[in-house]
Parts: structure tokens; C-alpha cells; sequence
């Protein structure tokens, strides 16, 4: 197969991923990708060539669940265009370490997370702190990620009924995310624990701790050895 | 604090500090905030001899007053209203003389939502993310204007310019039009459910605020049933939530966000978009992008 396939079709045994452009305005392309990590590859991709100075200027490059919203284009359709022929590597941890959150596992959901997992809250916790967390995207708040990286069995639904103040530093669940509230909001997430990390602090540089391809892992500490 | 300042006599039903808004940010959860109505806050600025990046005022329907604290000069635009110095008329879209201790109010809209205040210097407010605006969604930036409250001044740039043209603002408004690029989610939708974007008659809702102009009228019904997973929201996003009644995104919209956007209308029509006052007629002109040939 050679160039003239249409669409984001990748040709065998080549590293192109399957991406679809949508139109978003005059300026904007919100493109889809099959799944998280093609997102998260197609998101590191855009960074590197916005750093290497070939990428189109943008206003914005927002990634999400499954797709990545670039706005403020001078041309999509050109952009558009071109991403189909991109060779995209395969996300890797980078070079970074993970940032480590010291966690109380307190929350009051800690149990009814156990039920849903089949298993004790001291699995929980050993579970969630051994996990290697992404953070996919942010939203809601400012400074709030949406942390992946817990396997499927291990997804909760939301609470039936979302809380009408959830603290500040609330370690939750949701779905296929773990998210840290960086202030007090209501909330439908499972609360697990509780840290005192400053998550957003526009002072601050980086203003916020969690930003997209941001790596991750909850430190359990028993509640008195966390100060303040 | 320094006489350069100003007291807050009258806030009105909601005064912000607002300028171009702190753009750059989505991927972090911050929202863009900044003037609804860009141009007119920009002419405001010209007027007084700041740069377009100045900080201003921006009033809801009631205007404001502030007593200023040293000679200042300032100038009111976007929707028209009444302006008095200490009480006596004064011009409304030019620059005008406010010496220190007197009242300078912009009185009720006399047509659009919103009027801009800027004075000689801009408001000088703490900057956050290097903007000064106030973004109601998320909190960033001054708290909204509260009576008997001080804000700084700037130092002044210097005589103003000639301002030789006036830009475009959102005025005067009988009928909203919003031209609407299809997509990205239009595919959500019934094909009848799109022509009832293109001719139906929707109306501003009281419940618009900074973050979306909210409208009544018929409800869009979804093709697809399910959940969308969060997804970037542009400025400008026609957003259409379970109960079907479009909401167009404006400056402090959330960035992200599971409902299906069936169409985005273009940055430059949202300035007369800021200024329709509820009940105000809406008409949404849908179309095909060009970028999808």
C-alpha cells in the first residue's frame, strides 16, 4: 500500500495511528484516536514538534479521554491534512520520575471501593499505591487531573448521590480515573484518602503539579506521620 | 495603598475586572475568562491611551460607580448607558475628565448587557496566570466588584492616541445571529434535528452568564444515546446538554466537558453574542467547514 489512502489508515508496519480530524469552528480540529494511549502518543507528538518549532502556531492543545482539541489554527484544514502521514512513536514514561503523593487512605468510601473490588480495603491500598498513575487530561478545576492506570476490573461507578462538599486534597475514584481535588467541591468520586499536597498554586511555577503525561504514585503514610 | 485607586459606590448586578484573558491554560483546567465583548473592552483602552491588555470593568445590565481617588481619565463603551460625573452628564464611548474624589457612574444598559470602564493606567488587580481577568467558573482572578470596595489604578500611559475608528462591538442587537460551524459532534443529531438548529426560533435565556448564553426554544434531540467521554471545548462551542437547549460557551466555560457540541460559531460573532440581553430572538445560520471541504 502506498501513500493515497484515505483517512488515518495506517499502512502495515508502519507506526501511524489511526486518527480522525474533526472540524471544530474555523480554527480548531478536535482529533479522535482509538484509545488513551494513542492519545497519550499523539499528545507527546504534538509537544515535541511544538518545541522543535514545526508545528503550526496554536492557541491551545487540550487532550482528553480520547481526543486532543487543538484551537487557534491559522489553517486545520492544512494540519488536517498532513497528520494522517505522521509517524507517531509509542508513548514511553519519558525521562521524568513520577511525582509521589503522600496519602492518607482514610476516605470514607475506602470500604464500599473495597466491595466494588471484591477484595479488603488493605488491598486497596496496596493496590492504588502500587499503581503507576498518568494523568490523561485535566478539567473540571483547575490543577485537577484525571489519572489513569488502574486496570478495568478495578473501575467504580460514581456515588449515587455526589457529596455537597468534598475537602480539599481528597484522594477518589471514578470510573477509570483517580483524581486529587485540588479545593473543596461538590463531588460524585469515591473518597479514598486524603493528602495535603498543593495541587494548584498560581504563584507557583508550575502553577499545577498535575499537567497532561504527568507521571504518578500515592505514598500511603499512616495518619499522623503526614504534617501539614 | 496609593491614591491611585478607586472605591466601588455602586457594584451593580455584576461588575468584573476583565482584560484579553489568560488563554494557554485549557490543558491545566483553566479557563480563557477575559472581556465578553474584546472589542469594545480594546476601544475603551484606546480611549484612555492603554494598551489593549489593560484591565477594564465589565458591567452587567445595572452598570456601576466608583469614586476615584486621583485625576483620572476614563471612558465607558459596549453597551450604551447613561455616564455622570458626580452626577452631571457625561459622554459615553469617549474619553472623559474624572477628578480625584468624584463619582464616575455608568448607568443601566440602554440597550445590549455589558459596558466596559476603563480608566487612564487599567485597574491594576493582582495578575494571576498573567492576566488580571476574573474568571467566575473557576475562581481565578478579582472577585467580582462589591460595594465599598478599593482597587488599584495603573500609572497612566500618557495622552492618548487619535482613535480614528471604531471597531465592531455587538451592538445594537435585535435579533442574535450566530453563524455555526457543523461539528465536531454533528453527528449526534438527526438530520432534522439540524434543520431545526437552522430555522428555529430560539430566544436568550435569563440564565446566560459568563460561561454560556443559555437559550430556550425547541429542544435538539439526540441520534445517539450514551455517554460522550470528556473532551476538549473550544470558545464558541454550541454545546447541547441531555435536556436539548444549546449552550454557546463564552470566556469562563469549562475546558472540557461530556456533552456533544454540535457546532462552534466563530470568536468574532461572540461579541454580539455578550450583549444579547435575555429574551433577546437568536437565529443560528449552520454551516459545513471549510477546512472538510
Amino acid at each position: 500500500m502506498s501513500t493515497g489512502t484515505t483517512g488515518g489508515r495506517a499502512p502495515a508496519g508502519r507506526s501511524r495511528l489511526p486518527l480522525r480530524p474533526l472540524p471544530v469552528g474555523d480554527h480548531g480540529l478536535l482529533v479522535e484516536l482509538d484509545d488513551d494511549t494513542a492519545v497519550e502518543a499523539f499528545h507527546a507528538e504534538l509537544l515535541r514538534r511544538a518545541a522543535a518549532g514545526t508545528l503550526p502556531a496554536v492557541r491551545e492543545i487540550v487532550p482528553a479521554a480520547r481526543t486532543v482539541l487543538l484551537d487557534g489554527l491559522a489553517d486545520p484544514g492544512r494540519l488536517a491534512a498532513e497528520l494522517p502521514g505522521w509517524d507517531i512513536p509509542p508513548a514511553t514514561a519519558g525521562d521524568r520520575p513520577a511525582i509521589e503523593i503522600p496519602v492518607r487512605y482514610d476516605g470514607p468510601d475506602l470500604a464500599d471501593v473495597a466491595a466494588l473490588w471484591d477484595t479488603t480495603p488493605e488491598d486497596v491500598v496496596r493496590i492504588h499505591s502500587g499503581t503507576e498513575f498518568h494523568v490523561a487530561f485535566c478539567g473540571f478545576a483547575p490543577g485537577f487531573g484525571y489519572l489513569t492506570g488502574l486496570p478495568e476490573r478495578h473501575h467504580v461507578p460514581r456515588r449515587a448521590t455526589p457529596r455537597t462538599k468534598v475537602p480539599v486534597g481528597s484522594v477518589a475514584l471514578a470510573g477509570p480515573y483517580t483524581g486529587v481535588y485540588p479545593r473543596s467541591s461538590p463531588g460524585g468520586w469515591q473518597l479514598i484518602g486524603t493528602s495535603d499536597v498543593e495541587l494548584w498554586n498560581p504563584d507557583r511555577d508550575p502553577a499545577a503539579l498535575f499537567s497532561p503525561g504527568t507521571r504518578v504514585r500515592f505514598i500511603p503514610v499512616s495518619t499522623e506521620s503526614q504534617e501539614a | 495603598m496609593t491614591d491611585r485607586a478607586f472605591c466601588v459606590v455602586r457594584a451593580g448586578a455584576l461588575t468584573t475586572v476583565q482584560d484579553l484573558g489568560r488563554a494557554g491554560h485549557a490543558h491545566l483546567g483553566v479557563p480563557r475568562a477575559g472581556a465578553l465583548d474584546e472589542p469594545a473592552h480594546r476601544y475603551a483602552n484606546r480611549l484612555v491611551g492603554n494598551p489593549e491588555t489593560s484591565a477594564t470593568l465589565e458591567t452587567t445590565l445595572t452598570g456601576c460607580a466608583v469614586r476615584v481617588r486621583t485625576d483620572t481619565v476614563a471612558a465607558v463603551t459596549g453597551a450604551p448607558c447613561p455616564v455622570t460625573v458626580d452626577g452631571r452628564p457625561a459622554a459615553w464611548g469617549a474619553p472623559v475628565r474624572v477628578p480625584a474624589g468624584a463619582v464616575l457612574d455608568a448607568g443601566p444598559a440602554t440597550a445590549g448587557l455589558r459596558s466596559y470602564l476603563a480608566f487612564a493606567g487599567g485597574v491594576d488587580a493582582e495578575p494571576v496566570l498573567g492576566s488580571r481577568a476574573a474568571d467566575l467558573l473557576s475562581g481565578l482572578g478579582p472577585a467580582p466588584l462589591s460595594d465599598g470596595g478599593v482597587l488599584p489604578l495603573g500609572t497612566p500611559y500618557g495622552p492618548p492616541a487619535t482613535v480614528d475608528a471604531v471597531p465592531r462591538s455587538g451592538l445594537p442587537l435585535k435579533e442574535l445571529v450566530l453563524p455555526c460551524v457543523l461539528g465536531p459532534r454533528d453527528d449526534w443529531f438527526t438530520d432534522a434535528c439540524l434543520r431545526t438548529l437552522a430555522t428555529g426560533r430560539f430566544r436568550v435565556s435569563s440564565a446566560s452568564n459568563r460561561i454560556g448564553l443559555r437559550t430556550e426554544g425547541p429542544s435538539l434531540e439526540r441520534r445517539k444515546d450514551g455517554e460522550l467521554p470528556s473532551e476538549g471545548m473550544p470558545l464558541g462551542a454550541l454545546q447541547v446538554p441531555p435536556n436539548g437547549l444549546p449552550v454557546l460557551f463564552l470566556n469562563d466555560h469549562p475546558t472540557t466537558g461530556g456533552y456533544p457540541v454540535v457546532g462552534a460559531v466563530p470568536e468574532r460573532f461572540l461579541a454580539a453574542a455578550a450583549q444579547a440581553a435575555p429574551g433577546t430572538s437568536v437565529r443560528f445560520v449552520p454551516r459545513r467547514s471549510r477546512a472538510s471541504g
